[in-house]
This record gives C-alpha cells, sequence and structure tokens, in this order.
C-alpha cells in the first residue's frame, strides 16, 4: 500500500479549540498557515472550536487551549476539554504563563472593577455589571497548567504560524513536538 | 606541553588560575550562567553555570581547572537541572515578556529558549512589587529581578556609589535602593555608570529608548545565547 492509500485510509484526527482569557491572537496564528490549512483539514476534523461555532466538546484527539484561566466559566470550559482532550495543549503566552490578563493579578479585583465601571471619567452613577449570566471572576488570573494537567506548551504572543505548523504536524505524524530556536519566542 | 582537562568528552587546555567556566568559554565551549560576568570576580549564586565534576555539582564560575578533571555540562541530566533553575526564577518574579523593553536582549529569556523551556512548570507567586521610575533617566522594575547582584557589585566595585543591595532573606529577599527615601530619584545614579548597563534582564532600563530595536535585530534574535556570549567574550 503506498502512503497517499495508507493516509486515505486512517482516520482524522478529532481537534477542539477554544479561547478562555486571550485575545484570539493565537487563532488568528492558526490561520497564518495559510494554505497550509488546506492540508490541515484532510488531516483533522473540527470538534468545539470558534472556527466551526461547536458550543460544547465531545470526545477529541488534541484540545487546543489559547488565554489563562481568569473567571469561572474558564474553569468549566477547561475541564471540559480536559475530559475530553487525550492530548491537551497550551497555545501561547496567557494559557503558558497568564500572560496580560495576569498583569492584574497584583491588583483587588473589587478595586479593578470598580476602577473601571465606577470611579472613570464620564461614568458617573454606573455600577458594577452584577447578571447572573455573566461568569465570575477569579481573584487571581492563572495558566492552566496550575488547573489542570497539560500535556504540551507552545509559548509565543502569538507562538507564530510556522510554529504553530510545526508543532502540530509533529504531533498528529506521531514526533515529539520540538520547538527550537527561532521558532521558539516567548513574545 | 599545556594541561588539559576534559570538557564533555573534549580536551580543554587551561592556564593556572583559570576557572572552568573561563577555560570552556576560550575552548568554545559555552556553559549557561547569569551571575557571572567575566569582568567581575565570580559570585556563584545563580547556579546556572553547574556541571558535574567527578560526580559532584560544581559551580563552574569558582572553581578552579584542574588537571585531568572529567567535567559534564551539555548533558540531558544538567540541562534539566538549569531548566528547573530557569523555572523556578520565572514563576518568583512576573517576567511578562511581550511588554518587556528587554525581550530579545535578556540573559534570562534567551538562556530560556536555549535550554529549551517550554513552560514555567511551578505555580506563580504573582508578586507585588511596584516600579520605581522616580529617577530622570532610569527605570527600576523589581518585577524582573533575578538577584545576580551585578548592579550592587558594578556600583560598589566601579562606580564607587553604592545605590543597590539585596536585603531581605529567603522568599523575602529583594533589591533596595540605598536612599533614605528609597527612591533612585535620591541618589546619585547616572545613566552612564556601569550599574546602570549591567543588568541581564530587565530591571534597570533607560527611558526613552524603549523597544527601540525592532523585533529580528535584537541581541537574541538571530542567534542563540550559546553563539552570541562566545563570540562576544560574554
Amino acid at each position: 500500500m503506498d502512503n497517499a492509500a495508507r493516509d486515505a485510509r486512517r482516520p482524522k484526527l478529532r481537534v477542539a479549540t477554544t479561547s478562555l482569557a486571550g485575545c484570539f491572537g493565537c487563532h488568528m496564528s492558526l490561520l497564518d498557515i495559510d494554505e497550509r490549512l488546506f492540508d490541515l483539514v484532510e488531516l483533522v476534523d473540527f470538534d468545539r472550536s470558534p472556527l466551526t461555532d461547536i458550543k460544547h466538546c465531545g470526545p477529541c484527539d488534541i484540545g487546543l487551549i489559547e488565554g489563562g484561566v481568569c473567571n469561572a466559566e474558564n474553569v468549566h470550559v477547561l475541564r471540559e476539554f480536559r475530559r475530553n482532550c487525550k492530548i491537551l495543549v497550551a497555545v501561547g503566552a496567557c494559557s503558558v504563563n497568564g500572560g496580560l490578563p495576569a498583569q492584574r493579578n497584583h491588583l483587588d479585583v473589587g478595586a479593578c472593577l470598580q476602577q473601571v465601571y465606577q470611579y472613570r471619567e464620564g461614568v458617573a452613577g454606573a455600577q458594577i455589571p452584577s447578571d447572573p449570566e455573566l461568569p465570575l471572576l477569579l481573584d487571581k488570573v492563572r495558566p492552566i497548567h496550575e488547573v489542570v494537567r497539560v500535556d504540551y506548551f507552545v509559548p509565543g504572543c502569538p507562538p507564530s504560524g510556522d510554529a504553530l505548523w510545526k508543532f502540530l504536524t509533529d504531533l498528529i505524524s506521531g514526533r515529539t513536538p520540538r520547538l527550537s530556536h527561532p521558532m521558539l519566542h516567548y513574545d | 606541553m599545556s594541561r588539559q582537562f576534559l570538557f564533555d568528552g573534549q580536551p580543554v587546555p587551561f592556564e593556572d588560575g583559570q576557572t572552568i567556566l573561563q577555560a570552556a568559554h576560550a575552548a568554545g565551549h559555552y556553559i549557561p550562567h547569569l551571575c557571572w560576568h567575566p569582568d567581575f570576580p565570580p559570585h556563584g549564586s545563580c547556579k546556572l553555570c553547574i556541571v558535574k565534576v567527578g560526580g559532584r555539582h560544581v559551580s563552574s564560575c569558582a572553581l578552579p581547572a584542574k588537571e585531568g578533571m572529567e567535567v559534564e555540562s551539555n548533558t540531558p541530566e544538567i540541562n534539566g537541572e538549569r531548566r528547573a533553575l530557569l523555572q523556578m526564577l520565572f514563576v518568583e518574579g512576573n517576567h511578562f515578556c511581550p511588554s518587556c523593553e528587554k525581550s530579545g536582549n535578556c540573559q534570562l529569556q534567551a538562556l530560556a529558549y536555549d535550554l529549551e523551556m517550554l513552560t514555567p512548570r511551578f505555580n506563580h507567586f504573582f508578586p507585588d512589587r511596584p516600579v520605581d521610575a522616580s529617577h530622570r533617566d532610569m527605570l527600576l522594575d523589581f518585577n524582573r529581578c533575578i538577584f545576580c547582584e551585578l548592579c550592587v557589585r558594578a556600583s560598589r566595585d566601579v562606580d564607587g556609589k553604592n545605590v543597590f543591595a539585596l536585603t531581605g532573606r529567603g522568599i523575602h529577599k529583594h533589591l533596595a535602593v540605598n536612599a533614605e527615601s528609597g527612591r533612585l530619584a535620591d541618589t546619585d545614579f547616572a545613566a552612564d555608570d556601569l550599574a546602570a548597563n549591567i543588568c541581564p534582564v530587565g530591571v534597570i532600563l533607560h527611558k526613552r529608548v524603549g523597544f527601540a530595536v525592532t523585533i529580528g535585530k535584537r541581541k537574541y534574535d538571530a542567534k542563540p545565547i550559546h553563539t552570541v556570549a562566545l563570540e562576544e567574550g560574554e
């Protein structure tokens, strides 16, 4: 059997992605693999992801998590991914070390909310939003490995499209994913 | 015939008084380090330069080379220990590279790349360390301090000003400014002091020059630190 026939018989891997306390920059970087997206969809099907708009994660081979954990909903989503994904990957600075959202960690959450919603110029009489639909903020923003077990980490703000492509193709083809200079960077 | 020792199985010549690190660098073998600087005596605090000699861990910046030593440095075991030291440094402070002016020129970051540190691994401390922007030309961002004492040593031994000190013990250790008020503006610190230009990380920064060099042209963008350091004698 030649390689093409073998690849055609191999079931596609199922991949889910989400952005927690992130800016979707890492998802944009994933789109930055450009025409290699056509190669990627030959290899994988997407489950829950901003790309599919599926709302909940089913059983998957790979889960890609962008962003850290800043509120209660992030915790639930992250745990749903961990329950369903054989391999969970922290993608980008925020999921690896908290990143930009974690810069609030030395401030009191209540004081932060008051500053933004009550004390800012031009918002006289405003209140801190308290709709029960809104997820409660955690006192500190956490990287995802402080909440669930994480199998792989891809640092970068964001990781480049090339870095994500190298990582995913390594992982999908069964090699140990490896990013070395200059694909490994934290900024 | 010059005397030599074995460094990762390779013969390395040395002169009397040379440390393992000095001799290895002279022979083109890089040993990771943060608190060591070629112009200062060894400090031995960061432990990044640990190597194994005869099965024992030693600081290669401090131990004089001896005939016939067998030194292990670039091994999975030692590099794993170095990576763990870096991970502890990263979680103990606030090292947020994307917003740091030193990014791309930072020894801590460059070493973490070189040792393929993909995750901080431990739980973060997220300490509260306010910055000191009081000085006209210089900024102190204590969030990134790794306690190498290079600024302390440079200010005391070269500049003759004693501007900096480490104070407190254990987890309470921190960099302090030697002024009644604790503010940098109330010292005779100047932008051309050696202490203002020796910080290996992003604590002591010059104002009004941040992000002047574009990504791709910074010190460690094109080549990894093990190459740059040997080329520049660092």
